[in-house]
């Protein structure tokens, strides 16, 4: 079967969550070689009870969470939302791929976790939180991943600056004398 | 020592001082200059090494280039048994404590060798989670230019360590009257001596 057809998915949640406004599109706006990955938009109030169905059921089956990170649309043309949380879900039973965009806003932006469905989503998700800055509610140990302890900011925002707010400079030092 | 305008006789107290002296010198000098000779000729270097600098320095090492002509083929994964730091590639600020304490772990005397243009200066990644240069947060002793340096450059390198070794450049910890502290605060004692 072809993997990006995912017609039965978007079927079943079309009657499983009529109250949602999923909006199923192709993820990419300029189309490559033919092919559409389709990316639903579900928000994060409904998150875990829709990843639990596509999870659960038996025309979704996505047993696996492939990736999880996050976008930052600032100063984005045409974006409503600052971060946009993206899982890429595959179904290693049926083959099948989809991806899901969840929305997160400033400030404070947070976004439940998904490691009670998908225990793979533990680090990812710290790697959200670390660079990012997007807290994940219900994650069992929620810690930085990337950057050092003590690291204040989220480096991959779109407003932090490259060489960063003079963190590296501020260091300890060890002389011949002191060492 | 001063001979105090006691004219010398032979036999006396005065000229065995003076015999005594230039034998302690001449010791003296034959220790300096063994100990370092013997110093220079057998580094045991510690191959810190982070990036592409890592492969240059394993070609250094390897039968071409050879770095065991200058006696320095002993690399040693544990800083205890090392005595030169080879900084080959690029450090993150996450990992500097990561070196600062294996500089501190190596055993005196030691010398640094800061390889490439990363280590010494950052390189091209000017960002927030590159040191620019690892001279800002610990001691070197040699750069070595190049991106990355060929292993002749490295030798070159090794070199200038034979030379700073050979002419007692950096000076051992004990000499130098530092080391490390005790990190600990001696409460004065009570009444003596503190003026209010």
């Amino acid at each position: 079967m072809n993997p990006l057809d995912v017609g039965q998915v978007l079927e079943a949640l079309a009657r499983q969550f009529a109250d949602l406004d999923l909006r199923p599109a192709p993820l990419l706006a300029r189309e490559v070689s033919g092919e559409k990955q389709i990316c639903l938009r579900v928000p994060a109030d409904r998150l875990v009870e829709v990843m639990r169905f596509l999870y659960d059921d038996g025309r979704c089956r996505f047993d696996q969470l492939a990736d999880l990170t996050c976008i930052d649309y600032l100063d984005y043309s045409g974006a409503v939302d600052r971060f946009a949380v993206t899982y890429c879900l595959v179904s290693t039973e049926i083959g099948h791929r989809l991806w899901v965009k969840c929305p997160a806003n400033d400030p404070a932006p947070e976004v439940p976790s998904v490691t009670s469905i998908w225990k793979g989503a533990d680090w990812p998700e710290r790697e959200v939180w670390d660079l990012f800055g997007i807290r994940f509610a219900d994650h069992p140990d929620l810690r930085r991943i990337m950057t050092w302890e003590g690291f204040e900011s989220h480096p991959l925002r779109k407003d932090y600056p490259l060489r960063g707010r003079g963190e590296r400079e501020q260091f300890e030092r060890v002389s011949r004398e002191t060492a | 020592m001063g001979l105090n305008g006691a004219a010398p006789s032979p036999g006396s107290a005065a000229q065995e001082v003076v015999i005594a002296t230039r034998l302690d010198h001449i010791i003296g000098l034959i220790r300096r200059y063994t100990v370092n000779w013997s110093r220079k000729n057998s580094l045991w270097p510690m191959p810190y090494a982070t990036a592409c600098c890592g492969i240059e320095l394993m070609a250094t090492g390897a039968s071409r280039y050879d770095i065991a002509r200058f006696g320095a083929e002993a690399m040693r994964f544990t800083p205890r048994q090392c005595d030169l730091m080879l900084v080959a590639g690029r450090v993150t600020i996450k990992m500097m404590p990561v070196l600062q304490r294996v500089y501190i772990q190596m055993t005196e005397p030691k010398w640094v060798l800061s390889m490439g243009a990363c280590a010494c200066t950052g390189g091209v990644f000017d960002n927030y989670a590159v040191v620019q240069g690892i001279d800002q947060f610990m001691p070197v002793d040699v750069y070595v230019p190049g991106c990355p340096p060929r292993p002749e450059t490295l030798l070159e390198g090794f070199m200038a360590i034979q030379r700073i070794i050979d002419a007692d450049g950096v000076k051992p910890g004990a000499e130098r009257g530092g080391g490390k502290g005790l990190r600990m605060e001696i409460s004065p004692p009570a009444g003596g001596g503190a003026r209010e």
